[in-house]
């Protein structure tokens, strides 16, 4: 690899888009280069389930031909990896679980269709938890993902390979899926910028569907512009997704530069179970945006901490009944069975690992009748009180500032065998996810052991121009993006 | 709140899932240590919450063919098995009954 195509590699998503741009650099060699260290990254970190060949290089020629025709292309030859549960045509998409069986889809996802559209070049599909369910990325059917910041910890999840694969400096940019955290965890845990988007902003059509009500997909990178330029390719009305916001993307990139004088910072004084580091970093991003001339504003939101029993009572119910299509019939793989019925129980039961199957009766409980008012009903009950404190605490102040996670990056399998310890990382993300408000996870330093600490910005719906320019500025203040050590060259 | 592997089994079956007895015996220990926790929503007062509102009505689209490779692509690509374009299922009525 030339010393020019690693130093664009290791760059800003912007800087390599500005480098094809100007013809400096072919896509097409960045595709390659790109390409190498998506195979790295699979052997080192197993952040890749799949990794482009061919097809890449003639998607990047394409974009050379493009940008040799004078279109101007926001994101032209970035090199970019795909959560393997977001379609990418051609290539396939496993989930992180082995229920699909073979399966290839034959379009993209609409949020790839967009980001090829603006010049991105997919080297490949990362792994994830199975169905996006976990917190830890070992929950994949396909073994874990390793974090770059030091190998023997889990690099957060379900978007662990995404955030994996751009800390390691693989891709500038990734795409995740976040559920009720699923960008922000890893993002936080691998010292990224994650954007779960307000839902609606980014089409599901071609995700995995695990919760409806919930998924979005967003961006993973090393910098609050490459995340901002990349959700504005994202961004948009699909008309094959009835929940899709109306209108155009939003302009997420005029306003990036105007930092923060005169923001109202909402401060949650509950640190109750927040890890010394992980407050000690929040603390201190509280006083960078007072020192630049935001007010902090202390709340208190106690019925927050009801977001992780609702959430997962609701997301388990809907995954109940979205993952019904698994039925070894018409796509994915297929167990032995006598007769229909028994075709469908033995696939499922083969097909799916222990965390699936027990959001899944964990989901048909709480829909079962007897427990349905009980449990779902009331748990869309506190969804709906948790939206409007969110909604009164707005009015109070323009955004959130809390943790990401209670801590760091913890080892692999500490928490594997306790599925409620693992919920419960998901407290600080939950509540966005619960009233469908947009969330960036923007890294806030490194804990004394020398590993991420991330703070969460989360803000009104349709706030994202305004949280992307809180974390430019923190970024600003902070200086120069710090690589782990086990980077991907 | 207790759960037996009685309950998970039913819930398997409602779920269309074999579940083995092991597993059952797991689950129902897993699941009853997180709905103890979950039990939390269940304590708030009723007053508190405030009733679920109306889901906003879908927006409809056109009533015309749109594009997209459609469902026959899907099928011809990954269907586990299939003949003379439809699925294959194990025989359901046997020739003799």
């Amino acid at each position: 690899m030339t010393g020019d195509l690693a130093r664009l590699l290791d760059g800003p998503a912007h800087g390599l888009a500005a480098a094809v741009s100007a013809r400096e650099v072919r896509a097409r060699d960045v595709a390659g280069a790109a390409l190498l260290r998506a195979g790295r990254s699979r052997e080192r970190h197993g952040a890749f389930l799949h990794v482009a060949g061919e097809d890449a290089i003639e998607a990047a020629a394409e974009v050379d031909r493009r940008v040799a025709a004078g279109e101007a292309l926001p994101l032209a030859g970035v090199p970019i990896a795909v959560k393997d549960n977001v379609h990418v045509a051609g290539m396939p998409t496993t989930a992180g679980s082995r229920i699909l069986g073979a399966f290839v889809p034959p379009e993209d996802a609409t949020c790839v269709a967009r980001l090829k559209a603006a010049g991105c070049v997919v080297v490949g599909k990362t792994s994830c938890d199975e169905l996006g369910m976990g917190s830890t990325n070992e929950t994949s059917a396909f073994g874990p993902v390793r974090n770059p910041w030091e190998p023997t910890r889990v690099p957060g999840g379900s978007s662990g390979g995404s955030a994996a694969a751009v800390a390691a400096r693989a891709v500038p940019l990734a795409v995740g899926t976040d559920t009720g955290g699923s960008v922000r965890l890893p993002a936080a845990f691998c010292g990224l910028v994650g954007v779960r988007p307000t839902f609606g902003r980014v089409s599901r059509l071609g995700l995995v569907a695990f919760a409806s009500s919930f998924d979005q997909a967003g961006p993973l990178a090393r910098h609050a512009r490459d995340a901002a330029l990349a959700l504005e390719a994202m961004s948009g009305a699909d008309p094959r997704d009835a929940t899709s916001l109306p209108g155009a993307s939003p302009d997420l990139l005029s306003r990036l530069d105007d930092g923060v004088a005169g923001l109202r910072v909402g401060l949650l004084d509950d640190e109750e179970g927040v890890h010394p580091d992980a407050a000690a970093a929040l603390s201190a991003t509280a006083r960078l945006l007072a020192s630049r001339g935001a007010s902090l504003v202390p709340l208190r939101l106690p019925r927050l901490a009801l977001g992780v029993a609702a959430y997962y009572l609701i997301a388990a119910a809907e995954a109940s009944s979205n993952l019904a299509r698994f039925d070894g019939v018409r796509f994915g793989a297929r167990a032995a069975g006598d007769g229909p019925a028994e075709l469908v129980r033995a696939t499922r039961a083969a097909g799916f690992g222990d965390e699936v199957k027990r959001r899944v009766l964990l989901g048909t409980f709480a829909l079962s009748a007897g427990h349905r008012e009980a449990w779902y009903e009331r748990a869309q009950r506190v969804r709906t009180r948790i939206a409007l404190d969110l909604g009164e605490a707005f009015r109070a102040c323009d955004l959130l500032l809390s943790p990401t996670a209670p801590g760091p990056a913890f080892p692999i399998g500490e928490k594997s065998g306790d599925p409620l310890s693992l919920y419960l990382t998901d407290v600080f993300t939950v509540p966005a996810s619960l009233a469908g408000l947009p969330a960036v996870a923007v890294p806030a330093g490194l804990s004394r052991e020398r590993l991420p600490v991330g703070v969460q910005l989360a803000g009104p719906a349709g706030s994202e121009a305004l949280l992307l320019a809180v974390a430019r500025e923190l970024e600003a203040a902070r200086g120069p993006w710090t690589a782990p050590p086990d980077v991907i060259r | 709140m207790r759960i037996d592997g009685g309950l998970v089994r039913r819930m398997a079956r409602l779920a269309a899932m074999d579940v083995t007895d092991g597993e059952a015996a797991r689950l129902a220990e897993e699941l009853s240590r997180v709905l103890d926790h979950f039990d939390a929503i269940r304590a708030v007062p009723d007053d508190l919450l405030p009733p679920v509102p109306d889901a906003p009505p879908a927006p409809l689209r056109d009533d015309v063919p749109s594009s997209g490779p459609g469902e026959r692509a899907y099928v011809a690509a990954n269907a586990p098995e299939r003949a003379r374009g439809h699925f294959v299922v194990p025989r359901v009525v046997s020739r003799n009954g």
